[in-house]
């Protein structure tokens, strides 16, 4: 069950021609697959592009009523290979994936696929997670275009562009016999817009026919010597059909303006960011009418030459807008005027910055440099951000004390059941006096590398958490070392590379699975182990079986990783035991996200018809906390704070447990097993009770009141009542 | 004049939140109130791992159909653009106070252009939180600063408006930006967009209302200190203990007021502050400096509640030792008595399971506990306490020579850690839970007779007459003296490692004695000891104290 349901915006996938969708790009892509006659879905979650994946699952039915099969993949490898599917049979087939960690783990695949190449057009959705608020190393998604040849779009951030690219790809893809690369940037995925829609089409060949009706080419497959003619082929016929189609269709966009003696060349992902840096230098207007020609590639790969040459001629200088790193399209720019012997400068990362996102304010500097120049009667207005730092009118002039405005990473969530992992394997370390290398993963889990925990050293990729920690197996060292793993990485591969590899290999560490029953980090969707059923898909399939199915010995499967005691104790026993191979401690806890989901509505039903029903919270007294913090030291939690300390005699602030709390009982357990503090307690409020709570609620009172007033009376002999 | 200058432009809002905080909500509210009110909207986030409590951005832009495209224009729709620019943001809403400061470092906010419209609750950040003493940064510089950076600000406590109409910080806010009038739509426009958004509406509505007041009263105040600039007021004779906060919270406020109370009736009339046997005793708070006097009142209750009215002659002949020391200098803070007064208090009345027992059967504390559960009246509610004595802890509380023989002896340590290693549960509001504590809190008697009360008074006579032969030298560097008394705090290891630290600050001092800045030094010395729970950094600093010393 993901995070976020779809279930009232796919309604709109059914609107038909002429009508206005005012929607999110995720949904657009959606529908645009739909319009175009897709045959086959599949894909990896991740952001940005989870959304994605949860809108497809929850359009399950107008999936099925247009014969479109969709399958949540195993792995980014797995969805890639799906489009296998498009090599011999004429059927549209799209896959989405985050990139640029997508891409890698599905590039085997995909080269395979580019270099046979496919008949029915085969699109390969990236959610780009590059620049502000990525989780992911900064790579470029271009260089796996060019290194297996699939063509690149990159959309103006406009749902229309957008909705037109998946359209256009698919063709392009026909055209050229060539697997497409659809770039969506990390902020266009969540864009609100609106499109005009047309009629969902049914595919030309359903899956079904396709597999009734079984064919091969053996010219496809690669093997040689046919892999040998396919590089040849790319070049002779595959990409000259690519340019014919782009040129044709007009994918790429020339605007004029009056300064015809320069231009700017931009990658369609930045031209909403071009025009507004042009708006602010008084160069162009809201509807793109822009003083400075303009090329816009709205496909960065191929480049076409002639494009390049048209647009260059005539021109002393051009810039261009080309986000990231190594500048692939400048090089390959300056290649293509050099051989044609044009004399037009061409500027890029000389006057922009080499690495980085190009927000505004880096693209408005690019701009003023490069007019400056060339044109400077152009700029009519110049924005403050122009002014240097120290200037006070600068929106950089130092504003606010910068120790007054701290880091404020992601962290674990409110009842989160993966933190009491870290404060046991934490308290563990504490009790044997070692500390450990740990090896941590793609996943929530990752957020034990900052405060509180800091546990953690690297991180090599999804499902590698056990991999990255193969190497340090020292046989005559004095402890193991650590990894932490998911179970969404588990399931994407970590099966295999990790716990195969360390029984194969006889690795004495000690791998932590996370199993919260869901890929929790990218939005809660079902995995293999998934705790509840499901009515399209298997689930419930345990980690431990697959782990002693491939030769694990020493496994401890912990139910309830709130009982922070308990699981600090299979900790040290792991760390201290002398078992060989891998010892594996499978930590188990719904993600509290997705069980409040399920929960909460029942448990409002349940009020409602007048059930009993137990609310649980946890609190701290201010009057035994002397507000050493202790219990956040261990914990993190974001409903565990701070407030002012109540006592006038005490300064330090005290803890204090806020409304989100949801009652996991973290604090507790860790006060417990921490022996910390004996400030916290919980308090059980009993709504529609019954005539035994009553009968007992009674006879309690009673004899509290009466134990509590001798207290009470000798307090008053020095206390004023409050 | 560029089009961008002219008012052809889109109106910006960047909205600052945190993962989860419904800063989704709001811009979607935000697009959909723009594209019936007639405006082209666009909005973008950055989803990702910012969804789990991380700080992010949301951004939308409301372009006016006013001013359509032109005949032969390159696009018929406005291109808008996916990412704030420093200086050209409209209005910046941050649903946190810290977030409106990170809104003026990056520059969204500026004099010259924004409305900020910021929500005075604080979300502490971890490394706020964590620290042993008080790490949370300054409330007052980061609204002065909200306040110089931004066009107009809109300060109020939008989260607890929400909260006091059962709603969320979205609701609030999205009033708070209707009050604000930056956009020229009628409210009814606002408020039909959250009917036709679905669930809660009602409560919404509610919320909404209350930030729409709000924003529109503290738009009138923030215009009416434009026109009338306040001449900044000094500090006051009274001395608060509680950390100043925004006026607008209604709990500080109280507290405020009622130090204030105190403080005045503890010079005018201090009998009236405390319970008939210990009226007597008040009239030795005459001699002590005005500055101070609250301050023992409270020590005298504190003290005579822990044990007895005799303990309170004990805690009071102690403080009197500092009171010349104040009486000699003429300002009339008397920092020394003040700090004194405080911390003898505290420290004698130490947190054993006596009192702890005590605390947790006290009655008020048991309706304070329901009223935080917001249980109703009468509706049932049981409290757990969850509780692990160690064998240190109870050895201390026997008499000296049976707790000596318990905490040295390898069996019963054994026995003990067995019991108590994973601690247990007591249930306070069941009948052998309740007789339980009650039982322990009244071993108060047996107290004086017990292990640690004999280590603590030793140790409290040594801290007084180390500061007391410091104030003869130094005065600041003997308020520091007791002020280090503050590092002693928290349970078990955590109480111990503030004993380690708390002597090694003790050491140190003969060593500072005499010398330049040596209050200065001592107090970041303190600083350090608060740092971390282990020591490190109070290690770290004292090895460069004494390499300083050496060169």
């Amino acid at each position: 069950m993901a995070e976020r349901s779809f279930a009232k915006e796919v309604k709109l996938l059914r609107q038909g021609a002429g009508s206005e969708l005012h929607v999110e790009g995720i949904l657009a892509v959606t529908k645009a697959l739909l319009q175009s006659g897709v045959s086959y879905v599949g894909g990896y979650q991740g952001a940005p592009i989870s959304h994605l994946m949860d809108v497809l699952s929850d359009a399950k039915e107008i999936l099925d009523e247009l014969d479109v099969y969709f399958e949540n993949s195993a792995s980014e490898a797995t969805a890639a290979a799906m489009l296998a599917a498009s090599v011999h049979y004429p059927m549209r087939g799209a896959v989405a994936f985050k990139s640029t960690v997508g891409l890698n783990v599905a590039s085997d695949a995909l080269a395979n696929l580019a270099s046979g190449g496919v008949k029915g057009g085969a699109l390969v959705i990236l959610g780009e997670d590059y620049g502000e608020g990525s989780s992911i190393m900064q790579e470029r998604s271009h260089a796996f275009a060019m290194k297996s040849q699939m063509w690149l779009l990159d959309p103006r951030p406009n749902i229309t562009a957008i909705v037109d690219a998946v359209q256009k790809g698919f063709e392009l893809s026909e055209a050229s016999n060539t697997p497409v690369m659809l770039d969506i940037r990390l902020r266009s995925n969540h864009l609100h817009g609106s499109f005009i829609a047309e009629d969902n089409k049914r595919p030309q060949m359903t899956v079904t026919e396709a597999v009734e009706n079984p064919k091969r080419d053996l010219s496809r497959i690669v093997l040689p010597p046919a892999s040998f003619l396919h590089e040849h082929e790319k070049i002779s016929q595959r990409w000259p059909a690519a340019v014919e189609y782009i040129r044709k269709n007009k994918m790429n966009e020339f605007f004029d303006g009056e300064a015809e003696d320069i231009g700017i060349i931009v990658q369609g992902g930045l031209y909403n960011t071009l025009n507004r840096g042009l708006e602010l230098l008084g160069c162009s207007d809201a509807f793109g009418n822009t003083k400075v020609p303009m090329y816009v590639m709205n496909v960065t790969y191929p480049v076409i030459d002639q494009e390049v040459i048209d647009f260059c001629s005539g021109k002393k200088a051009v810039l261009l807008l080309e986000e990231g790193q190594p500048d692939y399209i400048e090089q390959n720019i300056n290649s293509i005027l050099r051989k044609a012997a044009s004399d037009t400068a061409l500027h890029g990362k000389d006057f922009l910055p080499m690495a980085g996102e190009y927000q505004t304010h880096v693209i408005v500097k690019g701009l003023a440099t490069f007019l400056g120049q060339y044109r400077p009667e152009l700029i009519s207005s110049t924005p403050s951000l122009l002014l240097p730092a120290d200037n006070p009118s600068s929106p950089f002039a130092p504003r606010v004390d910068a120790k007054q405005v701290q880091a404020r990473p992601p962290g674990l969530c409110t009842g989160c059941p993966e933190r009491p992992i870290f404060s046991a394997m934490k308290l563990a370390e504490r009790e044997i006096g070692q500390e450990h290398h740990v090896s941590a993963d793609i996943g929530c889990h990752l957020f034990a590398i900052n405060e509180p925990f800091n546990l953690g050293a690297t991180t090599m990729g999804y499902g590698l958490g056990s991999a990255g920690a193969s190497a340090l197996n020292a046989q005559g060292a004095d402890r193991s070392t650590v990894a932490v793993m998911g179970d969404g990485g588990f399931w994407h591969n970590g099966l295999t590379s990790g716990v195969g590899n360390a029984v194969f290999n006889k690795n004495d560490q000690v791998l932590v699975i996370v199993d919260n029953a869901y890929a929790a980090a990218t939005g809660g969707q079902d995995v293999l182990s998934t705790s509840t059923k499901s009515s399209t898909r298997s689930t419930q399939h345990p980690i431990e079986k697959a782990v002693r199915g491939v030769g694990v010995k020493w496994v401890k499967t912990v139910t309830n990783t709130y009982e922070i005691g308990k699981l600090r104790d299979v900790f040290i026993n792991a760390f201290t035991t002398d078992a060989p191979g891998p010892k594996v401690i499978i930590a188990q806890s719904e993600c509290m996200l997705n069980k409040e989901r399920r929960d909460k509505p029942a448990r409002a039903q349940a009020i409602k018809s007048g059930k009993r029903v137990v609310r649980q919270r946890f609190g701290v007294d201010a009057e035994t906390c002397t507000g050493d913090h202790a219990c956040i030291r261990v914990s993190g939690c974001p409903s565990l704070t701070i407030k002012d300390n109540p006592d006038p005699m005490r300064t330090d602030p005290v803890a204090t447990v806020i409304d989100s709390c949801v009652g996991c009982g973290v604090c507790g357990a860790n006060a417990h097993a921490a022996s910390l503090c004996p400030s916290f307690y919980r308090t059980d409020v009993v709504i529609n009770p019954n005539l035994a709570d009553r009968i007992l609620g009674s006879v309690r009172s009673a004899w509290i009141t009466m134990l509590s007033s001798t207290v009470e009376r000798r307090a008053m002999k020095y206390e004023v009542a409050a | 004049m560029s089009s961008w200058e002219s008012g052809r432009r889109p109106i910006t809002i960047a909205i600052l939140a945190m993962g989860g905080e419904g800063g989704g909500v709001l811009s979607n509210w935000m697009v959909a109130l723009g594209e019936s009110s007639g405006y082209t909207a666009q909005s973008t986030s950055v989803a990702g791992v910012a969804q789990r409590t991380g700080a992010t951005v949301y951004y939308v832009e409301l372009y006016p159909d006013s001013y359509p495209a032109g005949k032969g224009s390159a696009r018929q729709e406005p291109i808008l653009s996916v990412f704030p620019t420093p200086g050209q943001v409209d209005v910046v809403i941050a649903s946190e106070l810290m977030e409106a400061g990170r809104a003026l470092q990056r520059g969204f906010s500026t004099p010259d252009r924004t409305t900020l419209i910021a929500s005075t609750n604080r979300v502490y950040s971890v490394t706020e939180k964590m620290e042993l003493g008080d790490g949370r940064v300054d409330v007052e510089s980061l609204l002065a600063s909200a306040k110089a950076g931004s066009k107009l600000l809109i300060a109020a406590d939008f989260g607890r408006l929400a909260q006091t109409a059962g709603s969320v910080i979205s609701a609030s806010l999205f009033g708070a930006f209707a009050g604000s009038g930056v956009l020229p739509v009628p409210r009814e426009n606002f408020e039909e967009t959250i009917r036709e958004s679905g669930k809660g509406i009602e409560r919404s509505l509610a919320a909404f209302s209350l930030g729409f007041t709000a924003a529109q009263e503290a738009a009138a105040l923030a215009e009416a200190e434009k026109a009338h600039p306040k001449r900044p007021s000094g500090p006051g004779p009274v001395r608060l203990t509680i950390g100043m906060r925004p006026p607008q919270d209604p709990e500080a406020e109280a507290a405020e007021a009622e130090a204030k109370r105190h403080h005045e009736l503890a010079i005018s009339n201090p009998r009236s502050l405390v319970g008939p046997h210990l009226e007597r005793r008040m009239d030795r708070v005459s001699q002590f400096p005005e500055a101070a006097r609250s301050m023992v009142v409270h020590g005298c209750v504190r003290t005579a509640v822990f044990q007895s009215p005799e303990y309170t002659d004990l805690y009071l002949e102690r403080a009197e030792r500092f009171i010349g020391f104040d009486r000699a200098r003429d300002d009339d803070q008397a920092e020394l008595t003040l700090e004194a007064a405080r911390h003898i208090a505290l420290w004698m009345a130490y947190q054993d399971t006596i009192q702890v027992a005590l605390q947790k059967v006290r009655a008020h504390r048991l309706e304070g506990v329901r009223k935080e559960a917001k249980a109703g009246e009468g509706q049932l509610t049981q409290v757990r306490e969850y509780l692990h004595p160690q064998i240190d802890e109870i050895a201390d509380t026997l008499p000296t020579s049976l707790g000596r023989w318990l905490s040295n002896s390898a069996f019963m340590e054994k026995i003990v850690g067995k019991v108590t290693r994973s601690g247990m549960i007591v249930n306070t509001t069941s009948v052998f839970g309740f007789s339980t504590l009650r039982i322990l809190a009244s071993m108060r008697p047996m107290r004086p007779r017990s292990l640690r009360y004999g280590r603590e008074q030793l140790a409290i006579e040594a801290w007084l007459d180390t500061a007391i032969d410091v104030a003869q030298v130094d005065y600041e560097l003997a308020c520091g003296v007791v002020k280090a008394a503050r590092v002693l705090k928290g349970y078990g290891q955590t109480l111990s490692h503030g004993n380690e630290s708390f002597g090694k600050l003790m050491a140190v001092v003969p060593s500072l004695l005499g010398r330049e800045e040596a209050a200065k030094t001592f107090n970041s010395l303190i600083q350090e000891a608060l740092k971390d729970e282990d020591g490190v950094a109070l290690d770290q600093a004292l090895e460069r104290l004494a390499l300083s010393q050496v060169s």
